[in-house]
């Protein structure tokens, strides 16, 4: 399904523009397509078709280590394919102008690979909750005798959430390395329709899962058609729906530059979007409460890099001749999500809905560093997103262990005193908050000085002060928790018979487990010794289009 | 320049005494700090190493390097960061005392009273990691390893007031977190626009101290404005000046004592460190500009620090005040630009340390007897407590600069050196001196002198412990009329709770008529004088209080050369003829 779409798509565009430029002829030229350029995107793809048979074909039983291998072979695999062709510099565009793959592409793919290899084996505890983190019917309405039957029975792990997972990820691989709008568009949906899904399967508080579902359903599809009227204006000023093309009439200064800015304006706040940028971040804290928290960790991390990634592309590629006209206002889209995020996180009482306000205010500070424009602030925004990434997933892991009865204890005060009932967790948890505030020794600092110092040599200065001043409101927040943890005495009940309410730290699996050691140290690592994957990542300018 | 690295040493011997000190979990208590004490002192026989070594480079010329000891590792290449560390006359000055004061506070909290479920071994732990950092923080020669240190510092402090204080301890960590996380946070931001303003005059941009240095005077002055505003928020929240000080006296009250000492003594004195080490030289134009904003502040510092002090009736918060308008005066030897006031300024951040050092620990001791940080609950402690309170007169006495203790030579040159350019601020400074004397032997007399009082008084809410065995037909008497007073006097001071010569009854009387006047009521000792370890804690510290206050001139040796550098990059020279500093002191 993958592959067919991704060529189909180029073809007609290619068909179209030719049939404007030359006479009409019967046979419709083929596009020229570098099959090698995008194998990463093919494995993932292959992957994911591969996974939705065996989930028809294998008994029940034993799809469940099936789908784990496959999904976490295809991510290393693909990951690794990125990197050796990005080290090979097989720099090329492909799929008749649709994709181009330069060394951004490879340091995107490398890095959103990367995270997804964390974030996918999160789906896979089994331990943590009993039977996984996902619903044994999706469809059953909840509360019905259907649903009370599925959830009766112990099924071992339902294993659908594996190929949703691979297409999300065969999506973003191709959102940041699309050239022209239709293919963004494609990649778009691609890539959220699946993540709609996974939104609805959390086994626990169904309800608030499936709202989260739909909400995020909702104005996702709004989201998109106003993308797709963006696109629609840009295609009606340029004649064309190639970056490149866009670009070259926006500097002719051709046409009507009333459909240039209002299709500029839309089709960014389309980005923005998924990005969880403020003012456009409302699905954020519901859907970050709703979804499984493997998920939530899986969106974070994953979908913000995808976003920001194609958002460096299309404002490099095709707006950059009018940077004059959305820099200033993406400057104050920045210190609007800056503002929000760091406001309303101080005032939130779960655990996941104050992440979400604080990826809404990390959000605010990645936009600095895509307004650069230069090949230090690309480099550096995606620097910071696999940081943040890195935490995040960590982050959401931590939170998956900490349980009461039978479900995760997300409020704040079930973290009273946990430093004393799990102090490894605790000094765990605390790493990532310090990376979140930016604390030195941590990743975190290092992304906030590289994006911050890109933002600073353009000379947005004012912003970067800004920006201090709301990651100290941030850094308020996480703060709380580290209070809460270390300094709180434990919620006991009052009788000792009562413990069996109270919060406990279930002993996680060894997944788990290594997902938590990992990203923890590569939070650590890549706080002290960052210069290497700084190189790896550095991306060259002009893209390729 | 580049033989034993003493520096990398210095920086890591406490952090590898952390970590073997935190993963003693199960060790005795007595092994637990022993070795954290082991360290401490290894430590300081490093530093007293590194003085000799730095003596050395001075005497060979030192040459062009402005910094001796250097180790310099490549870091982050491509934003200029390297990771070098090196020392001048006034880091110098500051690991010293950091290596001085650390086996002095870890003995004060040999017995530390510390919450409920903490131990003692975690505690010293957080104490030895503090010491990494303040050692990184002033030896950083690169403007970016300087910052890391600046906001890493903060970590174990505030575990250390959150975790091991007061009451009030997560509001005070939190607040003082937060306090320094903005001051921090504003001069990254400046860090990066030097950065970014190096790469202007510069091929490619650079944080490393020395180049920075070089370019200083080609940086537009409106930049460095904008530049300056970001450091001096941060230095004047860490110092701190006074409408940024609001975070000290919290931290400082609800810290345990050997965390509040470190706090005051040699923490705050990165914000002045930081003036001298990055604001004067880095961006002169912007110093000057602004140096009558900073002349302002210190002065409002050390009035309005003068006359809270005076107001206190906690004693933690009591040191934090007297300690924020002495800041006042260091921050006005920054900030007038002659050479002596500078010296002056340098001297103080160390003579700071030793006198206000001796004053928190003794204060701390005298808590940790009275279980109240309240004054009222003092009195007569001298009569009860000679030695302890002959201790607190020498601190006194230091504190308020009296000629023969160490503070004298400090002030005494901030304030001519004030005088030679200013007499304008200077005069009014003067006035500080006699505040200080007002409040500090205000709160002497209240504490030390006069009828005895209070110290084993049940406050509400306290268990009423020992006092159950005491008769108290006396209670009447008791001045505060809340209780008996119990005392411990006499000569088995050193043996603890023995139980030998213990009192309780009406106070007064009682003292007066000596120990021996009442037979049988006995009670736990509550009031002992020092015990042979205290002796041993404060004694190094009345030592260099004395001895700075004849002889100051090994110090000011080390710090001239430096501060003559310092003000020749401020493009400032001393008003008439340049008077010499004085070597003597002040006799």
């Amino acid at each position: 399904m993958g592959p067919a779409l991704l060529s189909a798509v180029p073809a007609v565009t290619a068909g179209s523009a030719g049939a404007i430029a030359a006479p009409p002829v019967d046979r419709i030229p083929a596009p020229a397509i570098d099959l090698v350029a995008v194998l990463p995107v093919l494995i993932v793809l292959g992957a994911a078709c591969l996974a939705v048979v065996v989930e028809a074909a294998l008994p029940r039983g034993r799809r469940f280590g099936v789908q784990v291998v496959l999904a976490v072979a295809a991510v290393l695999g693909a990951g690794i394919a990125a990197v050796v062709l990005g080290a090979q510099g097989h720099d090329v565009v492909t799929f008749a102008g649709a994709v181009s793959v330069d060394s951004a592409t490879y340091v995107m793919w490398a890095g959103l690979l990367a995270l997804s290899l964390v974030a996918v084996p999160l789906m896979a505890d089994r331990v943590a909750e009993p039977g996984g983190a996902f619903v044994a019917q999706a469809a059953a309405v909840v509360g019905s005798g259907r649903d009370r039957r599925a959830a009766a029975v112990a099924t071992p792990m339902q294993t659908e959430v594996f190929p949703l997972a691979l297409f999300a990820i065969g999506g973003m691989l191709v959102f940041p390395a699309a050239s022209d709008m239709l293919t963004l568009f494609v990649a778009l949906e691609v890539l959220s329709l699946p993540l709609y899904l996974m939104c609805g399967l959390a086994r626990r508080r169904r309800l608030i899962s499936q709202e989260a579902a739909v909400k995020y359903f909702l104005i996702g599809a709004f989201t998109s058609a106003i993308l797709l009227y963006g696109i629609a204006l840009l295609y009606g000023y340029a004649g064309s729906v190639r970056f490149s093309d866009i670009a070259a009439a926006a500097t002719g200064g051709a046409g009507s530059d009333l459909l240039l800015l209002v299709g500029i304006g839309l089709l960014v706040v389309g980005l923005l979007f998924k990005g969880s940028v403020g003012p456009f971040h409302l699905w954020t804290p519901d859907v970050y409460q709703g979804a499984p928290t493997p998920v939530t960790a899986f969106m974070a991390a994953c979908t913000k890099f995808a976003a920001f990634a194609a958002m460096l592309r299309v404002l490099q590629v095709a707006l950059e001749p009018m940077a004059w006209s959305w820099r200033p206002v993406l400057a104050v889209v920045a210190v609007i999500s800056m503002a929000i995020g760091a406001v309303l996180g101080v005032a939130q009482n779960d655990m996941k809905r104050m992440l979400a306000y604080s990826s809404v205010a990390h959000a605010g500070f990645l936009l600095l560093g895509v307004m650069a424009l230069t090949e230090r602030g690309a480099t550096a925004t995606l620097f910071y997103l696999l940081t943040y990434g890195f935490a995040t997933v960590g982050g959401f892991a931590v939170l998956t262990l900490v349980r009461r009865g039978g479900g995760e204890a997300p409020q704040l005060s079930d973290w009273a005193g946990m430093a004393k009932r799990s102090p490894a967790l605790a000094a765990v948890m605390t790493i990532f908050l310090l990376s979140f505030a930016g604390i030195p020794l941590t990743s975190g600092f290092i992304g906030k000085v590289v994006v911050f110092t890109a933002a600073m040599d353009v000379g947005l200065g004012a912003l970067v002060v800004i920006a201090m001043v709301a990651t100290v409101v941030t850094a308020f927040f996480y703060l709380r928790i580290i209070v809460l943890m270390y300094f709180s005495e434990p919620k006991t009940d009052t009788v000792g018979a009562g413990m069996a309410d109270g919060p406990v730290v279930v002993v996680p699996a060894t997944v788990t487990l290594v997902v938590i050691g990992v990203c923890a140290l590569l939070t650590v690592l890549l706080g002290i010794v960052p210069q290497p994957v700084l190189d790896v990542m550095s991306v060259h300018f002009p893209l390729l289009s | 320049m580049n033989g034993f690295p003493y520096l990398l040493i210095l920086l890591l011997l406490p952090l590898a005494g952390a970590i073997v000190v935190a993963g003693m979990g199960g060790a005795a208590v007595r092994t637990v700090r022993l070795t954290a004490m082991a360290f401490a002192v290894l430590e300081f026989a490093f530093a007293v190493a590194l003085w000799i070594d730095y003596r050395n480079f001075l005497t060979e010329g030192g040459g062009s390097n402005p910094f001796s000891a250097t180790v310099s590792v490549e870091w982050i290449p491509s934003f200029g960061i390297s990771f070098s560390l090196g020392v001048d006359g006034i880091s110098l000055v500051m690991i010293a005392l950091i290596g001085f004061l650390m086996p002095i506070v870890l003995g004060a909290s040999w017995e530390e009273r510390l919450p409920a479920g903490r131990t003692i071994g975690g505690y010293f732990a957080l104490l030895l990691a503090m010491q990494c950092t303040m050692v990184g923080v002033f030896a950083a020669t690169n403007v970016f390893l300087f910052y890391c240190f600046f906001e890493v510092m903060l970590i174990p402090m505030y575990f250390l007031i959150g975790y091991f204080g007061g009451p009030r301890r997560a509001y005070a960590a939190t607040k003082f977190f937060l306090y320094s996380l903005l001051g921090g946070l504003l001069m990254l931001a400046s860090v990066i626009g030097l950065y970014v303003a190096s790469g202007q005059v510069l091929p490619s941009g650079t944080l490393d101290w020395a180049a920075l240095r070089q370019i200083a005077g080609s940086i537009p002055e409106s930049t460095q404005m904008w530049i300056f505003a970001g450091f001096a928020v941060a230095f004047a929240i860490k110092a701190p000046l006074v409408p940024l000080h609001t975070w000290l006296p919290d931290a400082g009250a609800e810290a345990p004592t050997g965390a509040s000492t470190l706090l005051v003594t040699v923490l705050d004195k990165v914000g002045t460190f930081g003036f001298l080490r990055i604001c004067l030289p880095l961006l002169p134009a912007a110093s000057a500009r602004l140096a009558w904003l900073f002349l302002l502040l210190a002065l409002l510092g050390i009035l309005y620090g003068a006359i809270v002090a005076a107001m206190q009736t906690d004693l933690k918060k009591f040191v934090t005040f007297t300690s924020i308008a002495h800041f006042g005066f260091i921050a006005m030897g920054v900030f007038v630009f002659t050479t002596q006031a500078m010296s002056g300024a340098v001297l103080y951040m160390l003579n700071h340390g030793i006198a206000t050092g001796l004053l928190f620990i003794v204060v701390g001791m005298l808590i940790a007897r009275g279980g109240s940080r309240q004054v009222a609950d003092y009195g007569g402690v001298w009569k009860v407590a000679p030695l302890l309170g002959g201790v607190f007169l020498v601190a006194t006495m230091a504190t308020v600069a009296l000629p023969g203790t160490n503070s004298f030579v400090s002030e005494f040159l901030v304030l001519i050196g004030a005088f030679a350019r200013y007499p304008g601020w200077a005069i009014p400074a003067t006035i500080g001196m006699i505040f200080a004397a007002v409040y500090m032997l205000w709160i002497f007399q209240r504490t030390m002198t006069g009828p005895v009082r209070g110290a084993a008084v049940v406050r509400p809410g306290q268990p009423a412990g020992p006092e159950g065995e005491v008769a108290v037909p006396a209670a009447a008497t008791v001045p505060t009329g809340a209780g008996p007073t119990v005392a411990q006097v006499g000569p088995s001071a050193d043996s603890g709770p023995s139980g030998a010569g213990l009192v309780a009854a009406a106070p007064a009387a009682v003292i007066d008529s000596g120990p021996d006047a009442h037979g049988p009521t006995r009670v736990r000792a509550r009031f002992g004088d020092l015990t042979r370890r205290e002796i041993a804690v404060v004694t190094p510290l009345v030592l260099a209080i004395l001895f700075l206050g004849i002889y100051p001139k090994p110090v000011l040796d080390v710090i001239n050369p430096t501060v003559t550098a310092t003000m020749s990059s401020t493009g400032f020279s001393d008003p008439g003829t340049a008077v010499p500093a004085p070597n003597g002191g002040g006799k």
